[in-house]
């Protein structure tokens, strides 16, 4: 498989005729008796930039965790790319993908990017960047390695491609985090609140990243407690309360007149 | 000392490695396998693991040696002699790195289990997200990422094990202790072979010493030193 057969849409505005990436439906998941997501439905076409915004509680990783099965719905429809993901139940009946192989193939197009960077520890950045190209995706290790190099350069890291990343910044760290995702070409990026373990010094220039990709048109679906930013540069905005959307709708609308109470509450609680 | 006898000595030191190598190279490969099953395996699995480190942690190792090379020698010569073949002279040497790796692989599934629970979840998590296959994730994730938090007790059961192969001398397998009772008791220089002998381990422990130092540092390459973390 080459990088390129995956080539990210490049318009900068979400057309309807684009294709969609991303597509939940009715998605509920239960961790026991604790019911978290109460039948949720999302969907990012090409080019979108989705911002999931609600307060603590509100299920909001947990539904985009559940987008690469990193947590397995209980019950609803995923499809990535078109795809349906393919679940079953186990013997103890959890819900679980079905196909492993299929899974894995639809995660390594899913560029996630974690709250805590998640950087491996014993790899430089340069190799963090060039692991999943090389390992799973089959690019060969010079070719992985120009195109590392060129990411790392992008986010501000090219004197930096042989640190270990406990000796960086956390900053410094969610930007390798971020090419490393760049990495493997993905058709959506998945963000699970970069911003919220930083030093508030720190946020900026990560923001300032991850607004660039948005710009450019990349595919994105990004959980967040920025709501300044969620505003700049979403297309389109989730609220979630206890487990269910309450209010979604372009940025201007959400942010500028909101219709439902909690989320003016909301709102004004962190703003 | 008369000559010779400190070529025997190091003919048992020869051996003594022997064991020792061979009997922590399959107490890794229990252990790994032991520690993966413990943490991921079934609740059978689960269960007969704990049973193995549980008695084998239990029992003392020189009646874990007795037992398993007196009655596993015997039970092998049965089980042959039921298939029509001829009794075979089990070798020391493979029972020696049976008997001690088997006991190894007790521990070091404990040690490799608490390395394995020490690795920073995310860094798993980010693996699994990425779309890496179970292998793939043992090979370049989790093995690589809990060496530095199993090196100090693997460390441990390394010079455990060179020790233990002095155990071996009660079934009769020539190694290092046996050679220096034959060698003191022959010139009756008591002393002075006992302590070559004892000099000798202390030489094995210094240079693994030396060793684990270097892979423990490049384990631990990722992580700040502890001492500037003050």
């Amino acid at each position: 498989m080459s990088v390129a057969d995956a080539a990210p849409v490049q318009s900068g505005k979400a057309q309807s005729a684009a294709a969609e990436a991303i597509h939940v439906e009715n998605l509920h998941k239960k961790f026991g008796q604790l019911h978290v997501l109460k039948g949720v439905s999302l969907s990012a076409r090409d080019g979108e930039v989705i911002a999931i915004i609600g307060g603590s509680g509100s299920g909001k990783s947990t539904l985009l965790r559940c987008i690469n099965c990193l947590e397995n719905p209980t019950s609803g429809i995923i499809r990535v790319n078109g795809e349906e993901i393919k679940l079953k139940a186990d013997s103890h009946g959890h819900t679980v993908p079905a196909d492993r192989r299929q899974i894995e193939r639809i995660r390594s197009r899913l560029g996630m990017v974690f709250q805590n960077f998640n950087l491996w520890s014993h790899m430089t950045l340069i190799e963090n960047v060039i692991e999943v190209p090389v390992h799973v995706l089959g690019v060969k290790r010079d070719e992985a390695i120009a195109q590392a190099e060129k990411l790392l350069a992008r986010v501000g890291l090219a004197e930096k491609r042989d640190v270990y990343p406990a000796f960086l910044s956390g900053g410094q760290q969610q930007r390798a985090a971020i090419a490393r995702a760049l990495a493997i070409n993905p058709r959506v990026m998945l963000f699970d609140e970069p911003t919220s373990a930083l030093d508030p010094e720190l946020v900026g220039e990560v923001l300032k990243v991850i607004g660039d990709l948005a710009r450019e048109g990349r595919t994105m679906v990004l959980v967040t407690h920025e709501m300044k930013f969620a505003r700049e540069v979403a297309t389109h905005v989730v609220y979630l309360y206890n487990g269910l959307v309450e209010e979604e709708g372009p940025p201007e609308q959400l942010f500028g007149a909101p219709k439902s109470e909690r989320l003016k509450q909301f709102l004004r609680n962190v703003g | 000392m008369a000559p010779g006898w400190g070529g025997t000595l190091l003919v048992g030191l020869l051996h003594s490695l022997e064991i020792a190598i061979g009997a922590t190279c399959l107490g890794l490969l229990i252990g790994t396998a032991g520690a993966f099953g413990k943490l991921y395996g079934g609740p059978v699995t689960r269960d007969l693991l704990a049973v193995y480190t549980t008695v084998v942690r239990a029992v003392p190792e020189l009646v874990l040696i007795l037992l398993l090379y007196y009655a596993g020698t015997d039970l092998i010569n049965q089980v042959l002699a039921a298939m029509g073949y001829s009794r075979v002279d089990i070798s020391g040497l493979a029972a020696g790195i049976f008997v001690l790796g088997f006991v190894q692989g007790a521990y070091s599934t404990e040690v490799i289990r608490g390395a394995i629970l020490a690795i920073p979840q995310g860094q798993i998590e980010a693996a699994r997200a990425y779309g890496m296959p179970p292998g793939l994730m043992l090979r370049r994730i989790t093995m690589p990422a809990m060496l530095p938090f199993a090196i100090p007790g693997l460390a441990n059961l390394w010079l455990i094990a060179t020790k233990d192969t002095a155990l071996l001398a009660v079934v009769g397998f020539f190694e290092l202790t046996l050679a220096t009772r034959q060698a003191a008791g022959v010139t009756k220089a008591y002393l002075l072979f006992y302590v070559a002998a004892g000099v000798l381990y202390l030489a094995v422990t210094l240079f693994s010493n030396l060793i684990i130092g270097r892979v423990e540092a490049w384990s631990r390459r990722g992580m700040p030193s502890v001492k500037e973390a003050r």
